[in-house]
C-alpha cells in the first residue's frame, strides 16, 4: 500500500524539481499527427507559463489547437498518431516529456489535473461516482474505505452537490449536466492539484448554469491558490476570469497579455479582429465583422505569418518571414511584423 | 405595421406533448413531456423573431411545429390566414413550401453521399411544380451565387467545405422554393465566432433582398440581439416574456429573462465583479412533471406563496409595458453589452 506521503515524497524527488521555479512552464511546444491524409501540424511552437494562484485563458477557435496542447502537457496524447517533436513541458523545473509513464501518472492526478466539456464520457458509466470518487483516494491517498467515502461525499459537498451523502451511490448518467460537471470537478481536485487544466468546462451548458460553474471554479481555485488553465473560445468568459490570456492561432500563441491590455489595446490583427467580430449593440443594425476567409488548414499551413491571407495589415514580409515573439512590455508579446501599426502608435 | 395582412405567420395557443410509454409490446401511457405547451406567436413580413431560452426549453420542438415535421398535440398553425391542419392536396404544399427552415448542424445536417447540386435541388424534386425539370440546373447554380458560394462548385461534396460553407448550403436548399418564411434553429450556434458573423451577414441580406420572414433561435442572446426586432424568452416549453428587443435587452420585467441576461458574460474586463449575477438556484424541473402555478418558482428568487397556484399569464402588466408571465413583473436594469 503506498501511503500519502509516499506519492508526495516520491514527486518531490524527481530529479531537476525545483518548488521554487515556475509551477508550470511550456516552452516551443510542436505537436504533429501524422496520418494517411499528411502531417497535420496541431501544435507549432506554444509557448506560455504559469503561476500559483493565477488564471491563464487560451483563447483561440476550433482547430487552432488548444485540446491538442493541454493533452500533451497532460501526458495523454494518443501516441501514434500524435507526435511530440519539440518543446518541454516543466512543471517546478521538471521536464515532464522526458519522465517514465509510471512517473508521469503521479504527478498527473497528484499535481495536474484535467476536466474536460463532455464530463459524461470522462467518467466511468458503469460505476457510481462516490466508487469512483473513493477509488481515487484509495489509491493515492491509501485511505480505508470508510475513510475513502466520507471523503468523497466531502468532495462532492465541496462542488456544492445537494445531498452529497445520498448522490455518491447515484451513476454519471443520473446527473444532470450542470451537476455532472461538478462531479468531475470534485474529481479532478480530490487530490489538491497544483495545476487545474479545464477544456472548455461549461461549453456545452446553458449561461445560466455556465455562470454558477465559473462562479465555483474561481472559488475553489481562489480557495487553494491553484494555478488555472482555462481553455475556451468564449470572449465573455476570458473576459470575466482570467488575470492573462494567450491567443492561439493555427498551433502558435499569436498574443500573450494580461486580461485589460488583451481587450483595451491589442497588439495582435488577429486578436483585434476576434474582439471584432462580437455582436455588439451598437452594431445593431449594421454588418457584423468578420475575418475573412477560413483558419489554414493544419497540412497546409500558410508561409511566414499562419494568419496572413487574412490579415489586413499583411505585406510581403508577412508572405515571407514568421514574425518573432516580440516583447511589448513585461509580460506582453505578439508575434506580428507590425506592432506599431496595430497598437497605433 | 400591425396590418393583417402582413401577419405572414400565427400560432394559437399551440402545444405539442410527447407520450412516456411503459412496456414493449402493451405500450401504455404513462405521462407526457410537455414540450410545448401553449405558445402564441406572430411574425410579420420582413421581420425577425428571436427565440430564445434554455436547453429542452421546447425550441426546437416549436420549430418543428412550425414546418410541419411535428404534428401539434393541440393549438394552430396559421400561414398567410390559412390553418395548417385544415389543409390538403395542392394547398397544402403550397402552404408548406411557403415555410422553410435551417437547422443548427452544418456537420450532420446534410446527406455525405449527395453532391451540393443535388442537396440544393432536392427541394424540387419534391415540389417538381416550383421550377421546371429544364431551368432546375440553373435555378441551383443561382442559388449557390446568392449565398456567395461559388457556382462552378455544384458537384462538390459537404466534407470539402468548412462549416461556414455547409450553413450557406443549408440556407440555400431552405431558399430553393422561394419561401417566405425561414425558421432558423441555432443557425450559427457550431461556428466559430469570425465564421457566424459571415453567416447572419447573408442572413440579414437575404432578408432585405427578398423580404423574408425569420423565426431565429439560438442560445447566444447577443446573437439574437443582432438580428431580431423582436424576442420571444421560452422557459419549459411557455413564452414568458415578448416584446420588441429593446424592451427585452433593456426593460426585462420578467425574473427568468433578467436572470438569463445576468449570466450571459460580459466581454469587457472592466465590467467584472460589478454586474450583478442572479445565481439561479439548481436546474430546470423536468418537462414531464412541471412545477404547479407558475413553472419558474422552484428556481425564481421573488418566488411568492401565491405563485405556486396560479398561473401567470403572458400578458401587458402594471409594471410591464410589453407581455410577461408573472405576477409581480418589474423593469429591472442588468448590465449587459
Ligand atoms: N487524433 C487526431 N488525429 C488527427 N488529427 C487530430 C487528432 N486530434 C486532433 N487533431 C487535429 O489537431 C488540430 C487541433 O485540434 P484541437 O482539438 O487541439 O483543436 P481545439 O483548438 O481544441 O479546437 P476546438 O475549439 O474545436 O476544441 C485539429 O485540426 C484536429 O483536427
Ligand atoms: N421526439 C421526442 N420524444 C420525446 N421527447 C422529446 C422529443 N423531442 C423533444 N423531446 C423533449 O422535449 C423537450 C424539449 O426539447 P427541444 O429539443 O424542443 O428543446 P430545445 O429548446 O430545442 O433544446 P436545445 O437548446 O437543447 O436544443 C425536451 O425535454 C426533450 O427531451
Ligand atoms: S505578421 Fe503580418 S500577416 Fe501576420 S499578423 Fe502581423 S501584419 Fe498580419
Ligand atoms: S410569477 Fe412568481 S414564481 Fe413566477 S416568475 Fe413571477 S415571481 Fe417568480
Ligand atoms: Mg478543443
Ligand atoms: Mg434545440
Amino acid at each position: 500500500m503506498t501511503g500519502v506521503t509516499d506519492i508526495r515524497a516520491q514527486i518531490d524527488a524527481l530529479p531537476g524539481l525545483d518548488p521554487r521555479a515556475p509551477l508550470l512552464h511550456v516552452e516551443d511546444l510542436h505537436v504533429e499527427f501524422r496520418t494517411r491524409d499528411g502531417v497535420a501540424k496541431a501544435v507549432n511552437g506554444a509557448s506560455f507559463h504559469l503561476s500559483a494562484g493565477e488564471t491563464l485563458a487560451i483563447l483561440g477557435e476550433s482547430g487552432c489547437g488548444k485540446s491538442v496542447t493541454a493533452q500533451a502537457v497532460m501526458g495523454i496524447l494518443d501516441t501514434p498518431p500524435a507526435h511530440i517533436t519539440n518543446g518541454t513541458v516543466r512543471y517546478r523545473g521538471v521536464d515532464l516529456l522526458g519522465l517514465s509513464e509510471q512517473e508521469r501518472r503521479k504527478v498527473r492526478a497528484n499535481r495536474i489535473a484535467m476536466i474536460f466539456q463532455d464530463a459524461l464520457s470522462a467518467l466511468n458509466p458503469v460505476y457510481t461516482v462516490g466508487f469512483q470518487l473513493g477509488e481515487l483516494f484509495r489509491k493515492h491517498r491509501g485511505l480505508s474505505r470508510k475513510d475513502a467515502k466520507r471523503r468523497a461525499v466531502e468532495s462532492l459537498d465541496q462542488v456544492r452537490i445537494p445531498a452529497a451523502g445520498q448522490r455518491i451511490n447515484d451513476y454519471p448518467h443520473q446527473f444532470s449536466g450542470g451537476m455532472r460537471q461538478r462531479v468531475m470537478i470534485a474529481m479532478a481536485l480530490a487530490l489538491d492539484p497544483e495545476v487545474l487544466i479545464a477544456d472548455e468546462p461549461t461549453t456545452a451548458l446553458d449561461v445560466t448554469v455556465q455562470a454558477q460553474i465559473m462562479r465555483l471554479l474561481a472559488e475553489l481555485q481562489r480557495q487553494r491558490t491553484m494555478g488555472l488553465i482555462l481553455i475556451t473560445h468564449d470572449m465573455g468568459v476570458v473576459a470575466d476570469v482570467a488575470d492573462r490570456v494567450s491567443v492561439m492561432y493555427a498551433g502558435k500563441v499569436v498574443e500573450e497579455a494580461p486580461v485589460y491590455d488583451i481587450y483595451g489595446r491589442p497588439a495582435h490583427p488577429y486578436t483585434q479582429a476576434l474582439l471584432a467580430s462580437i455582436p455588439r449593440l451598437d452594431l445593431k443594425g449594421r454588418p457584423l465583422n468578420v475575418i475573412r476567409g477560413l483558419p489554414p488548414a493544419l497540412t497546409d499551413i500558410p508561409s511566414g505569418c499562419a494568419f496572413h491571407p487574412r490579415c489586413g495589415y499583411a505585406r510581403e514580409i508577412c508572405r515571407q518571414e514568421q514574425p518573432p515573439a516580440y516583447r511589448i512590455a513585461p509580460h506582453r508579446e505578439s508575434r506580428c511584423h507590425f506592432i506599431r501599426e496595430v497598437l497605433g502608435v | 405595421m400591425s396590418d393583417a395582412s402582413d401577419l405572414v405567420l400565427e400560432t394559437r395557443n399551440l402545444v405539442k406533448h410527447f407520450p412516456i410509454t411503459q412496456g414493449v409490446v402493451f405500450k401504455s401511457k404513462v405521462g407526457a413531456v410537455r414540450a410545448v405547451d401553449g405558445v402564441d406567436l406572430q411574425l410579420r413580413r420582413g421581420e425577425t423573431l428571436g427565440i430564445v431560452g434554455e436547453s429542452g426549453c421546447g425550441k426546437s420542438t416549436l420549430a418543428k411545429l412550425l414546418v410541419s415535421l411535428e404534428k401539434p398535440t393541440s393549438g394552430e398553425v396559421i400561414v398567410r390566414g390559412e390553418n395548417m391542419a385544415r389543409l390538403s392536396g395542392q394547398s397544402l404544399r403550397r402552404a408548406r413550401r411557403n415555410i422553410q427552415m435551417v437547422l443548427q448542424d452544418p456537420y450532420t445536417s446534410l446527406n455525405p453521399r449527395m453532391t451540393v447540386g443535388d442537396i440544393i435541388g432536392e427541394p424540387f424534386a419534391v415540389h417538381p411544380d416550383a421550377v421546371p425539370r429544364a431551368g432546375r440546373a440553373r435555378a441551383v447554380q443561382e442559388l449557390l451565387d446568392l449565398v456567395g458560394l461559388n457556382p462552378d462548385h455544384v458537384n462538390r461534396y459537404p466534407h470539402q467545405f468548412s462549416g461556414g460553407q455547409r450553413q450557406r448550403i443549408g440556407i440555400a436548399r431552405a431558399l430553393a422554393l422561394r419561401p417566405e418564411i425561414i425558421v432558423c434553429d441555432e443557425p450559427v450556434s457550431a461556428l466559430d465566432v469570425s465564421i457566424q458573423g459571415q453567416v447572419i451577414n447573408l442572413l440579414e441580406s437575404l432578408q432585405h433582398e427578398l423580404g423574408l420572414s425569420y423565426i431565429f433561435i439560438a442560445h447566444d442572446l447577443s446573437v439574437v440581439r443582432h438580428i431580431s426586432d423582436r424576442v420571444a424568452v421560452m422557459y419549459l416549453g411557455k413564452i414568458v416574456e415578448s416584446g420588441y428587443h429593446l424592451a427585452i435587452y433593456e426593460q426585462p420585467t420578467h425574473p427568468y429573462t433578467q436572470a438569463l441576461l445576468s449570466a450571459v458574460p460580459v466581454p469587457d474586463p472592466r465590467l467584472r465583479g460589478r454586474r450583478d449575477l442572479i445565481e439561479l438556484e439548481g436546474d430546470v424541473p423536468s418537462p414531464a412533471d412541471p412545477p404547479s402555478g407558475c413553472r419558474f418558482r422552484t428556481r425564481c428568487w421573488k418566488a411568492q406563496p401565491y405563485c405556486a397556484d396560479h398561473e401567470p399569464l403572458l400578458q401587458i402588466r402594471q409594471r410591464s409595458p410589453h407581455p410577461s408571465a408573472c405576477h409581480y413583473a418589474e423593469i429591472r436594469d442588468v448590465i449587459r453589452y
